[in-house]
């Protein structure tokens, strides 16, 4: 291959640094003007030309948003469900992945196909039937209906699927060999083989259900059952001339999430590309 | 993989003192069976109840007039019937396609770039990944009032951007019936474009370098690499992104409902939202039922079609 000259080398990477820059920047600009905004008086978030810098900061809105919203009950029961649905979805998906896996037995390959073909089918579809038949139950306007929603995807199942076909079959040999049962070699060796895989998933379903408008729209009606998307909602309508509060409501919001993603992206992002790379 | 033919002692076979004599390996298959149930079914029964007998029921209520009195009567095709003639739908099915033909072919032009930008060895590229990927990860709510606040015609930094540049009028996004698509799918784009990011990306690791270094080799321009290796490489990626995306946008609801309500008028008001309003704001549950049995079709139909059209350029 000829040797580009070094100027011409030079000269793209640095365009592509700028490119790159900008990108970012205008990706970024909504949550720069959400943070800048929060910390504006009420009469600062709209001028012209736009204030980049509050002057002065007012911290006393991460102080007040607390009396007027019940930012508390949304941030428990918003917490409660993510914590649930969670570790329900971990644990039957990671189960049923290990019978669709590593077992062999008559009917597999369709039931995964039912669960495969679903991926196709809009939840918005099916959501009447699915409120009535949860009405049914009496379970409307409780935070186990979102539960229920939420718990039992078929998102599980494919992710760890996908990473216990990487784990060598040899393995679960040699421990039926050895006499330990398929429940023992789940638990004893298929669980601690995946930790990475449990890890995305534990991530992407947190964030998913932290982040569910539509559910709880539907289902939860009490204002003490709100989560905190409900309540950002119903609090904008409240207040919606509001708008450094609204903002640092935002803010609130967003700021567990975007922790627990900072924290953890590389498995954010292995557990995407994973289910992805292979369809 | 082999059924396990391990001999185990008879006492920790559950259930084996019941089996009839039979070949070993029948009632081997059997108690496989058995065990791989064991483990599909919890998360198995919790599927079929909450997805596949609402998808089935739906069905049969787009037949009915069911409604929120609980009394149901099978009116055969008159939900159908209705369909050809409500407007309201109409507007609904066409806004869905407008956002849907822009927001497809816009996504995926945006998240190839992107992954192709971040495809370099270079410095930062973790950085810019994590950027291009953290809208998606946000909430609805919190992203749909700042965008309304960025797009405030008035006094937004977006018109007072675009009024830098011109003297003409400015668009009126979220509160002008022309412009309000338009911004709702700079929104969705902007939102979604990391999660397809990171697929092209993963995707992309799977070109062959020595492809890229033969045509190199042969003169072929950054240009031609492109078209003639990294797409065709690509295309079982570009398949799967392309069915996640048409699927996404087909339903698209959250982002429209808090950003618009589906106004001015009934200027962005999608399928999805047709179905939520007339559902379980007017409680028709028999005819909210036939739309979402339209918007059911047409996803089917799509990944049908997608999926197709890509096994015959397999082949």
């Amino acid at each position: 291959m000829a040797a580009r000259p070094t100027a011409v080398r030079t000269a793209g990477r640095v365009l592509l640094y700028v490119v790159l820059l900008a990108a970012a920047a205008g990706i970024m600009l909504p949550f720069a003007w959400m943070i800048i905004s929060s910390l504006k008086m009420n009469n600062q978030v709209f001028t012209a030309p736009v204030q980049w810098v509050p002057d002065p900061f007012r911290w006393q809105n991460y102080a007040d948003i607390w009396l007027k919203a019940d930012m508390v009950t949304w941030l428990k029961n918003t917490t409660i469900l993510s914590v649930t649905v969670t570790l329900l979805q971990v644990l039957t998906g990671s189960f049923a992945a290990y019978g669709f896996a590593k077992m062999r037995f008559p009917g597999r390959d369709a039931l995964f196909l039912v669960y495969l073909g679903t991926i196709a089918v809009p939840w918005q579809s099916y959501m009447i039937p699915q409120f009535q038949m949860i009405s049914g139950w009496g379970l409307n306007n409780t935070l186990l209906s979102i539960v229920l929603l939420q718990a039992f995807g078929a998102f599980g199942v494919f992710l760890m699927k996908q990473y216990y076909e990487s784990i060598p079959d040899s393995l679960c040999e040699a421990a039926r060999i050895d006499g330990l049962s398929e429940y023992a070699i789940w638990w004893r060796i298929m669980v601690p083989l995946s930790v990475p895989a449990i890890a995305s998933l534990t991530l992407i379903t947190f964030v998913n259900t932290w982040n569910d408008y539509l559910g709880p729209l539907i289902y939860l009606r009490d204002r003490e059952l709100w989560t905190i998307q409900l309540g950002l909602k119903s609090f904008i309508g409240q207040y919606n001339a509001e708008h450094a509060l609204i903002m640092t409501g935002s803010v609130l919001s967003v700021l567990p999430i975007a922790l627990i993603f900072l924290a953890g992206q590389r498995y954010f992002v292995e557990g995407i590309a994973t289910t992805g790379v292979k369809g | 993989m082999a059924t396990p033919v391990v001999d185990q002692p008879a006492a920790v076979l559950p259930g084996s003192a019941l089996a009839r004599p039979r070949r070993p390996g029948t009632r081997l298959t059997a108690r496989n069976a058995l065990i791989g149930w064991t483990f599909i079914l919890p998360n198995f029964v919790g599927f079929a109840v909450l997805t596949l007998v609402p998808v089935l029921t739906l069905f049969y209520l787009s037949f009915t007039s069911s409604n929120i009195f609980g009394t149901a009567s099978w009116v055969g095709l008159d939900n159908y019937q209705r369909l050809l003639t409500d407007k309201g739908f109409h507007t609904a099915l066409g806004n869905t396609f407008y956002y849907a033909a822009v927001h497809i072919p816009l996504t995926i032009v945006v998240s190839l770039g992107l992954a192709l930008l971040l495809n370099q060895k270079i410095r930062g590229v973790a950085f810019f990944r994590t950027v291009a990927f953290f809208p998606y990860i946000t909430s609805i709510v919190a992203i749909a009032v700042v965008w309304n606040m960025l797009f405030s015609p008035e006094y937004g930094p977006i018109n007072q951007l675009l009024g830098l540049f011109t003297d003409g009028a400015l668009p009126g996004w979220t509160v002008s019936k022309d412009w309000v698509m338009p911004a709702v799918i700079i929104v969705g784009t902007w939102r979604d474009m990391g999660f397809y990011m990171l697929l092209f990306l993963a995707g992309l690791q799977t070109v062959p370098a020595e492809l890229h270094e033969a045509a190199r080799i042969d003169g072929a321009s950054t240009w031609q690499r492109f078209w003639n290796v990294t797409l065709p490489c690509l295309r079982p990626t570009m398949f799967l992104v392309t069915v996640m995306i048409t699927i996404a946008s087909f339903k698209v609801f959250d982002l429209i409902l808090v950003m618009t309500d589906g106004g001015p008028g009934r200027a962005s008001l999608v399928l999805s939202h047709y179905i939520y309003t007339k559902g379980f704001v007017q409680f028709e549950f028999g005819y909210a039922s036939s739309v979402a049995v339209v918007l059911f079709g047409i996803c089917i139909l799509v990944t049908v079609v997608q999926f197709v059209y890509n096994k015959r350029k397999e082949a």
